[in-house]
């Protein structure tokens, strides 16, 4: 237990998926203008990390890791190729089943969750749970984890946005520039964690 | 040889003028997180152009057969295989730079960069130059790549390709390394920095401000 919750606070700040590891950037910087799509969209990353993480984990442990399927058939060169497979199908079942029994929340999220297919820190995770070899339990929390660490990251950057539309930057730094510096200082802060031994 | 000035166009441009970094805002994930060393982000650069520039002739070659409703997950498979070969070939030949790049070289699959130019470009063009503006893109994300590696790596670590140039103090040297630079957060400055360079020798690719502040409020000339 102490150790599935050390691994629960390390994936969100030690590990930071968008702050550390610089994933689901490109969604991150285009996505943040507000603090309320961040937040639709963190919760959408959320849902789908500690569905799609687990998900990869079976299928890994099941068909993929040698000797598993057949007696000396080594399939983990197709791991790629069945987990983003995987993702895009979990979206896509996602989004239908909330069209159908939540749709007040498929409206708030709506354009988002398609996009979530192709966020890098969903596959991200993945590669990282299959290169550390974690069991079941440790992907569940790992997923929850990461992509709660991912919506905080957005949530706090948004925030910082919508206060940065009022100050005065320099013509060329406008925009894409001021960004790239105000994420790196909150990476910066990030740092600080790193120091925790767990 | 000669190219055709639509080629050489489609060449040229990303490099710099159209740049996939710094102005689509695309495939900024790894940029960041491979570009400690030379090494590792010269094999990145050079993995990414490969697939992007097979990966568009491909989706290119099949434009016309493939419905638009499930066009994604075609080129998804196109891509996912494509990354695949590249990810096999690498751990055969470069095994230990491929281990540094660790979970990076699978993410080319998501990387925006791919899906983007595959979306924008070789859905609507033959595939002859389809392939020549996925290694226009990918050059331009090369010159990016090794640049802010090239800084990284040559003030953070004293090196560059793991070969020491500039003599380190704890080597009896007189250069006393920077490690913030090694560190993941140099990247966005650095980034940020290029950026603003660019943008100020390119006017036209700054972005309008959402308010025009006032004048009377005396924050300087605009």
């Amino acid at each position: 237990m102490e150790a599935l919750l050390s691994l629960f606070v390390k994936s969100v700040f030690i590990e930071n998926m968008a702050l550390t590891f610089f994933l689901g950037m490109c969604t991150f910087i285009a996505i943040s203008k507000k603090i309320e799509t961040a937040v639709g969209l963190g919760i959408a990353v959320v849902i789908v990390q500690a569905i799609t993480m687990p998900a990869n984990n079976l299928i890994l442990n099941v068909f993929l890791k040698e000797n598993v399927l057949l007696e000396g058939v080594d399939l983990r060169f197709l791991g790629l190729i069945s987990y983003i497979a995987i993702i895009a199908a979990i979206v896509q079942v996602l989004e239908m089943a909330m069209d159908k029994f939540v749709p007040s929340l498929y409206q708030a999220l709506g354009i988002y969750l398609p996009l979530i297919t192709v966020n890098c820190a969903i596959l991200g995770g993945t590669l990282f749970m299959v290169e550390r070899d974690y069991t079941f339990t440790e992907s569940v929390v790992y997923g929850f984890g990461s992509g709660f660490s991912w919506m905080l990251a957005i949530v706090v950057l948004a925030g910082v946005r919508e206060r940065l539309k009022y100050s005065d930057v320099p013509a060329g730094l406008q925009g894409l520039g001021i960004i790239f510096i105000t994420v790196g200082l909150m990476s910066l802060g990030f740092m600080s964690f790193s120091g925790i031994q767990l | 040889m000669s190219l055709s000035p639509e080629a050489r166009k489609v060449l040229t441009e990303p490099l710099i003028g159209n740049n996939p970094i710094t102005l689509q805002i695309l495939g900024i994930c790894s940029a960041l997180a491979v570009t400690s060393s030379m090494k590792t982000a010269l094999l990145m650069a050079v993995g990414l152009t490969t697939v992007t520039a097979f990966s568009n002739a491909f989706i290119s070659a099949v434009r016309n057969h493939t419905p638009g409703s499930i066009r994604i997950i075609v080129q998804m498979t196109i891509i996912a295989s494509l990354v695949i070969v590249v990810d096999q070939l690498m751990k055969a030949y470069a095994f230990s730079t491929a281990k540094q790049l660790s979970v990076f070289v699978g993410l080319i699959i998501t990387n925006c960069i791919v899906m983007g130019r595959a979306e924008a470009y070789a859905m609507q063009n033959p595939p002859g130059i389809s392939f020549l503006d996925g290694i226009g893109n990918g050059l331009g994300y090369s010159i990016i790549l090794v640049g802010v590696a090239f800084v990284r790596e040559l003030f953070g670590a004293g090196s560059l390709f793991g070969y020491e140039l500039l003599t380190l103090t704890k080597h009896g040297g007189w250069y006393t390394p920077n490690s913030l630079l090694l560190l993941p957060p140099s990247a966005f400055f650095l980034i940020g920095l290029l950026i603003w360079i660019i943008r100020t020798k390119y006017p036209a690719q700054q972005e309008v401000h959402d308010f025009k502040i006032h004048e009377k409020h005396g924050l300087g000339n605009r």
